[in-house]
């Protein structure tokens, strides 16, 4: 170690979606890198530690080093020659770079789609359809004596949800902590998160449609018929025994992750759990919240929403935005092979999507930023080294429950954010264009005047 | 630095001036108005038009952590209502909830250069600057939630008056806030920690505290008058939208006891029973309401119209969203904040024959009617929950257009009309100087905006130039020329020119000593580090922080008129 050290308190980790602003960072700035980071869980300690500063060329044009103006020149004109391109990514950088990401989408009528779409989406799709009661985390740590984990292992994914906010965090109504809730864990096998739990409901798989259909029907005094112990594992005993404590307790939350969204019956799970929150709202205090998985995918949501209306998956070939989930969603449409070129941000599809949508990827022109050579990166016409946001870049992120935070970085980095790279993508291709493309034809056609 | 104009010919409306539909030049340079340009300074031609400041809306919703879940869950309400880009101009859609580009556009386009978010969290503060940052054109500023808040709370139960104007200092500035807002104070304690319910009367104990609603809302009047903030405490009181409730909102009224208050979106505060009995179709209470506002100086008021058509009911009042939801049918949204505020959103649809519905709209109409001061009872429609800000221009036709007026009567529930007093003052037709005083002027001079809402020399070139027309939706509705800042951002009805515009702000003064009051609170109580929570000036490019009675007594500068 060096001694020119620094220590950065109240920083960020942008890991997962807790978004915890606590940490405690000592950085050896002639090295380049974090040595210790207090507070943060596992995962935090290996994305502190991980994120050094590597040795890797500013950007590679079809495999050849280059610099970062190069690529840029390349990508604008990949951009400003393709009739149907998709940006995707954008969960894993900050709020300042996305927006700039919707301005290019915009600005060439192509795709815009984000990595909710393979996680979160179907809570996207499902809020639409019915709304949601929801609250910040503090209002969890705070008040809530009952919480409900569903479909999730936090133990393992999010660590640090248990202790600073939904299980052992103490708050103004919850003085004892652990001692002063309920804790309900919900989920197809047994996992590191089941010990926290005080009651344990193992349902079979690809039935948590039903259980939370039973559990609707029970809270609003319906019959359930025992035969749902066969076909979910759970008994009605034990449902009924939820219910009542669910409609007892002063502040209840229901947390729910993949293992609902990604499973089968995707949205009607998501609408199910986010109805069953509602209904009991009849009764107490209750609210529910998808636990989201990557340190900016909220930022996403609510950048993509803000301007365009919808969350995610949106096309603006017509001159404005349109949403059209399995439509203008990246897996679908890389699959169908519609796309013929590819802004990828901070994500990395080529090693997570399904093959035919990789197969449509290495027949397109791609651009990449990443601060990692990924899959992706290298399969990219044009890949940049970006630099990585909450320890190198400043900027905003939001946390799952929608919680804005300004990151402090730790030390500079000698490549350029995804901000800048973008920033300059978007004024060159502006200049290629000559402003905003305009579609060609009657851009409302087939909008019907209301 | 935009070029110099010359305005020629048109009739200048500029209420603050005593100006008054006269033919005269307007000069501009610099972005601001000025006497005189050189004789080479472009012109723009007014001949037969009407030329205004720039509108400035005092209360509306259209940034932040609750307006996106409100757009968020109307993907039908985009669906129909797109907003294509052009060569300057970024895409969007619309609908009662506009995404942040189409929100900006849209308000220019009907001439608006300004308007104030009027419900923010302070945790949500820097999302709403973010959203700031992209809208365009118009000029921006919220008012911050804190008539919920729990460590203000604490510090009023225990008497610690100096350190509670202090923290309330102390936030306004650490979120970059124009006016602190009270929503249904007390209700919060009840709908989060009570299973639901809510507080009912301002002299009823908030739930946990040995406060009232009467005493927090006397202590921020007091204190926001303590601090000379530019605005004073903008309260949406308590009961909004309960038949009865005009005893309550003129009980607040009195609290004030001569120091400056204002009093949100009136209308939905204006209910009476019939016979006493508060289970019963609401009356309209206009008259008690507009004769105390007309008699109070210190009153001022927005009116919160009702307009028929599709709306977003969007609130920190989140119980009077959970009520709505009855009749809402549909979607329903609750988001609490720790410590801060709840919220509520449910998409809503006001209709003509509907006896609730027509009485809204009757006693929002009322409200203006009857007012005898327009520059204390100004125009709003508590985008979108009474209505969007796209029906701006029907309203105003509706107050200038007695015929107009009469003839929508005509179509509306007419029980509800038998229950108002509109019928009696049928005969008022607002002019075009009162319409500027309700829509620019008067709202500027309530927000103490000193370059807004006039045409004076050193006043924000933000000029709104109409085409005269018998029809005043139409004339309204498209303005042929806007300049913002000096730049004609519209001409000919058509955008030439992107344009981001600025946000007001107060910081006033507080001993930095607080912080050892607010900190150990957050390290108890808050999910994000003390250190984190104030919001850093970049989130505002362009920012304007209008000084406080006392920073700009010290700095010299003239007081607001």
């Amino acid at each position: 170690m060096g001694d020119n050290i620094r220590v950065v308190p109240d920083a960020t980790c942008t890991f997962c979606g807790c978004v915890c602003d606590d940490m405690v960072l000592t950085v050896d700035l002639d090295q380049k890198r974090i040595t210790k980071s207090e507070n943060a869980c596992v995962l935090g300690k290996a994305w502190f530690k991980e994120h050094a500063i590597e040795e890797r060329p500013f950007a590679l044009v079809d495999g050849r080093e280059a610099t970062t103006e190069e690529g840029v020149e390349v990508a604008a004109q990949i951009l400003a020659n393709a009739r149907f391109p998709v940006v995707y990514g954008l969960s894993d950088t900050t709020c300042e770079a996305q927006r700039v990401a919707v301005a290019i989408a915009d600005m060439v009528g192509g795709c815009l789609d984000t990595t909710t779409s393979v996680c979160h989406g179907p809570t996207g799709i499902a809020f639409q359809g019915g709304g949601e009661s929801t609250a910040s985390l503090g209002e969890i740590k705070n008040r809530a004596d009952l919480v409900v984990f569903w479909g999730g292992n936090p133990a393992e994914a999010h660590p640090r949800l248990f202790t600073r906010y939904a299980v052992t965090a103490k708050g103004m109504y919850t003085p004892n902590g652990r001692k002063d809730r309920t804790i309900v864990l919900v989920d197809v096998r047994r996992t590191p998160s089941t010990p926290v739990a005080d009651i344990f409901l193992q349902v079979k798989p690809r039935t948590d449609f039903e259980v939370l259909w039973a559990l609707r029907a029970l809270v609003k005094g319906r019959k359930i018929d025992p035969s749902i112990e066969q076909r979910t594992g759970i008994s009605l005993a034990v449902l009924e025994d939820l219910v009542d404590r669910m409609k007892r307790c002063r502040y209840g939350a229901l947390l729910f992750g993949m293992g609902l969204t990604m499973n089968r019956g995707r949205h009607f799970n998501a609408g199910a759990i986010l109805a069953l929150a509602t209904d009991l709202n009849e009764f107490t205090h209750f609210v529910a919240k998808p636990v989201r998985g990557h340190g900016n995918v909220t930022g996403a949501d609510n950048v993509v929403s803000w301007q365009t209306g919808f969350p995610f998956g949106v096309n603006f070939s017509r001159g404005y935005p349109r949403f059209n989930p399995g439509e203008f969603t990246t897996v679908d449409l890389l699959s169908r092979g519609d796309a013929d070129a590819a802004l990828i941000i901070a994500s990395d599809p080529a090693s997570n999507f399904p093959k035919a949508a990789i197969e449509h990827l290495k027949c397109i022109p791609v651009i990449n930023l990443d601060p990692k050579l990924t899959h992706t990166g290298r399969l990219a016409r044009v890949s940049f080294t970006t630099a990585t946001y909450g320890i190198n870049v400043p900027g905003t992120v939001y946390r799952m429950d929608d919680v804005p935070i300004t990151l402090r970085p730790a030390f500079d980095s000698p490549y350029p954010s995804d901000e800048q790279v973008l920033t300059s993508i978007r004024d060159r291709v502006r200049e290629l264009l000559g402003g905003n493309r305009l579609p060609a034809g009657d851009p409302l056609a087939g909008v019907a005047v209301s | 630095m935009t070029s110099a104009l010359r305005i020629v010919n048109g009739r200048i409306y500029d209420p603050a001036h005593g100006v008054d539909g006269a033919v005269r030049d307007l000069c501009i340079s610099g972005g601001r108005i000025v006497a005189d340009v050189p004789p080479d300074a472009r012109r723009i031609d007014a001949r037969g038009m009407v030329v205004m400041p720039g509108g400035v809306d005092i209360h509306c919703h259209i940034a932040g952590p609750k307006v996106n879940l409100a757009r968020k869950v109307q993907p039908e309400d985009h669906r129909h209502d797109v907003h294509l880009r052009t060569r300057v101009t970024r895409s969007g859609t619309g609908g009662t909830v506009p995404s942040t580009f189409t929100t900006g556009y849209r308000y220019a386009a009907l001439g608006y250069t300004a308007a104030m978010e009027a419900a923010v969290t302070p945790l949500g503060a820097r999302h709403t600057l973010e959203e700031f940052h992209d809208t365009p054109v118009i000029d921006k500023g919220f008012y911050v939630l804190m008539g919920n808040n729990v460590l203000m709370y604490r510090l009023l139960q225990e008497g610690r008056h100096e350190e509670f104007r202090q923290t309330l200092a102390w936030w306004m500035s650490a979120t970059k806030a124009y006016a602190p807002k009270l929503v249904n104070p007390g209700g919060d304690e009840f709908w989060k920690g009570q299973r639901n319910s809510n507080v009912t009367g301002l002299d009823q104990q908030i739930a946990g505290f040995d406060l009232t609603p009467r005493k927090v809302i006397a202590a921020f009047i007091e204190a926001g008058n303590e601090l000379g903030l530019p605005h004073p405490v903008h309260i949406h009181c308590n009961n909004l939208g309960h038949t009865g409730n005009y005893q309550t909102t003129l009980d607040t009224m009195r609290i004030a006891e001569g120091r400056r208050a204002h009093i949100t979106h009136i209308q939905f505060h204006s209910y009476g029973s019939v016979a006493g009995k508060s289970g019963d179709n609401p009356t309209s209470k206009a008259h008690e309401i507009s004769e105390y506002v007309n008699t109070h100086p210190n009153i001022s008021a927005d009116v919160g119209a009702v307009m028929f058509g599709r709306s977003t009911s969007m609130t920190a009042d989140a119980p009077l969203a959970y009520m709505l939801r009855r009749f809402g049918g549909g979607k329903w949204v609750n988001a609490d904040t720790e410590h801060e505020s709840g919220c509520g959103i449910v998409p809503f649809t006001y209709q003509d024959r509907n006896y609730t519905n027509a009485l809204q709209w009757a006693i929002g109409l009322e409200l203006f009617l009857l007012s005898d001061d327009p520059w204390r009872m100004v125009f709003s429609t508590d985008h979108p929950n009474g209505g969007s800000f796209m029906s701006y221009p029907r309203l105003i036709r509706l107050l200038m257009d007695s015929e107009f007026r009469k003839e929508q009567m005509a179509k509306v529930n007419q029980q509800a009309l038998e229950h108002s007093g509109l019928r009696d003052c049928a005969s008022r037709e607002y002019s075009l100087s009162e319409i500027a005083i309700i829509t620019r002027a008067g709202p500027a001079r309530l927000l103490g905006l000193t370059g807004k809402g006039h045409l004076g020399v050193g006043a924000d070139a933000d000029v709104t130039i109409y085409e005269e027309d018998a029809d005043k939706e139409k004339m309204f509705s498209t303005p042929r020329c806007v300049i913002k800042d000096g730049e004609p951002v519209i001409e000919d009805h058509e955008f030439r020119a992107e344009h981001e515009g600025r946000v007001f702000h107060v910081a006033p003064d507080y001993d930095p000593g607080i912080e050892q009051v607010i900190e150990p609170f957050f390290e108890d109580y808050y999910t994000i580090r003390f250190a984190n929570y104030p919001v850093a000036d970049r989130y505002i490019p362009h920012p304007q922080t209008v000084p406080t009675a006392p920073q700009a007594a010290e700095a010299g500068a003239v007081p607001a008129t």
